[in-house]
């Protein structure tokens, strides 16, 4: 209970203890104090903005999906209707191509025919002749058919 | 001391008398109530021990201080500080760039002074006296269980009380408010209002050191008692010793700490009203 110079010792150790403590300890910790709440509220907002971005992402994505389904279905209709025309063109083409070759077979044929039947003719036409000749070299008596052989004679 | 080289141990009250006396630059006991001559050693060393002890620990802290993910003690010494920066604004309405860390200052330096109140009370006497030499040297370890270290301090908040009111008010102000304050600026009034600053004033900052010097002071006492139930070497003693010991340490660890707060809250709180005029 008694007092003595402590006491003034005591006061200086007091104020030298807050200068210390206001030079080297406070500074530093409060700095890293406030950067992490700076960094906190960065961090809050940069999750708020993403949590944005995503839903607005969903949205277009949601309306890509919706547009890429409407023109795939346009290019299957396309793609059908092309598919259908070029079929009936094809079909056409070729009725057009088997009518062609019918056509040129037909007459190919034809002109064979003609050319049997001439030549067919021709040998007709010989053994006739020929035929004429033995059937005339029998009967023909000279003197009786002299008259008809010089008119044929004339008529040659 | 009065044990003679015959004796074979102190009695109670010597053995109190002798634990309660302060370690003087003189090694001899304080005879007058005030002596400025003398000086505490004992005081002295171990605040400035506790004092440096602390202050590095944090300065170590703050050095290496990361505003990413914390480690531990990083965090136990941000908690402490963010508890004394909340408390501090809440309390002083102006420039806190010296208060507030002078408030960390009294929180965490009344803290570890009070808590080598949780020694063993004969450890670090018995190892001084072995160390010294003399079987008979004193040694109070607890600062803040010595009035000197109590009333060091608070006189040191009264010249801030000043300070701050000077700076504030401005001295014509300060000196206006002292004399026109609290019953109103009548010539009348002014004798008693300067009477009752004054009686404000030597209360605040006799109360402010008397209080955790009281409770410091009662709680050593206490567990110098408790230590002389074990004394007595019987199987009663031991045993009330380890149990009274227990009970009152761990309770004291709230005293120590409520302490430390309260003279932290009671400096912000006087520091503040220096800040606000009447």
């Amino acid at each position: 209970m008694n007092l003595n110079a402590t006491l003034f010792a005591q006061l200086a150790v007091f104020f030298i203890l807050a200068w210390f403590t206001m030079k080297f300890v406070w500074p530093p910790i409060m700095k890293a104090l406030d950067e992490r709440a700076q960094k906190i509220t960065d961090g809050l907002a940069a999750a708020d903005k993403a949590k944005n971005d995503l839903v607005l992402t969903e949205r277009k994505v949601i309306e890509e999906m919706r547009k890429a389904r409407e023109s795939a279905t346009e290019v299957r209709a396309n793609a059908d209707r092309q598919g259908a025309q070029l079929l009936e063109e094809a079909r056409l083409e070729a009725n057009r191509i088997v009518a062609q070759a019918r056509e040129a077979a037909e007459g190919e044929a034809a002109i064979a025919a003609q050319r049997a039947k001439e030549a067919l003719r021709e040998q007709v036409a010989q053994l006739a002749v020929a035929g004429a000749e033995r059937i005339l070299r029998r009967e023909i008596n000279p003197q009786v058919h002299a008259e008809l052989l010089a008119n044929l004679k004339a008529e040659l | 001391m009065t044990i003679g080289p015959a004796a074979e141990a102190p009695t109670a009250s010597e053995y109190i008398v002798h634990h309660l006396t302060q370690l003087t630059n003189t090694g001899v006991r304080q005879t007058h109530i005030i002596d400025f001559s003398l000086i505490n050693i004992d005081t002295m060393v171990f605040s400035l021990a506790m004092g440096l002890a602390a202050l590095l620990i944090m300065m170590l802290v703050a050095r290496r201080a990361t505003s990413g993910v914390p480690g531990r003690l990083q965090a136990a010494v941000e908690i402490v500080v963010d508890m004394v920066e909340s408390q501090s604004k809440a309390i002083v309405h102006g420039d806190r760039s010296f208060i507030a860390p002078l408030a960390l200052t009294v929180f965490v330096w009344v803290f570890f002074m009070n808590a080598l109140d949780l020694l063993p009370v004969d450890l670090l006497p018995r190892i001084w006296q072995q160390a010294s030499g003399n079987p008979h040297a004193f040694l109070r370890i607890v600062p803040t269980a010595d009035l000197n270290g109590t009333l060091g301090m608070s006189m040191g908040v009264l010249l801030l009380m000043f300070w701050y009111n000077i700076k504030i008010k401005g001295f014509g102000g300060f000196v206006h408010e002292l004399f026109a304050a609290p019953f109103g600026d009548k010539i009348i009034l002014y004798p008693f209002n300067l009477l009752l600053n004054i009686i404000e004033f030597a209360a605040k900052s006799i109360s402010l050191g008397m209080r955790l010097f009281g409770n410091m002071y009662a709680g050593e006492l206490i567990f110098m008692l408790i230590a002389l139930l074990g004394a007595t070497a019987t199987w009663w003693g031991i045993g009330m010793h380890l149990i009274a010991g227990t009970v009152w340490a761990i309770f004291h660890i709230l005293i120590i700490t409520l302490q430390a707060f309260i003279f932290m809250m009671l400096t912000l709180v006087y520091i503040g009203q220096a800040h606000e005029s009447h």
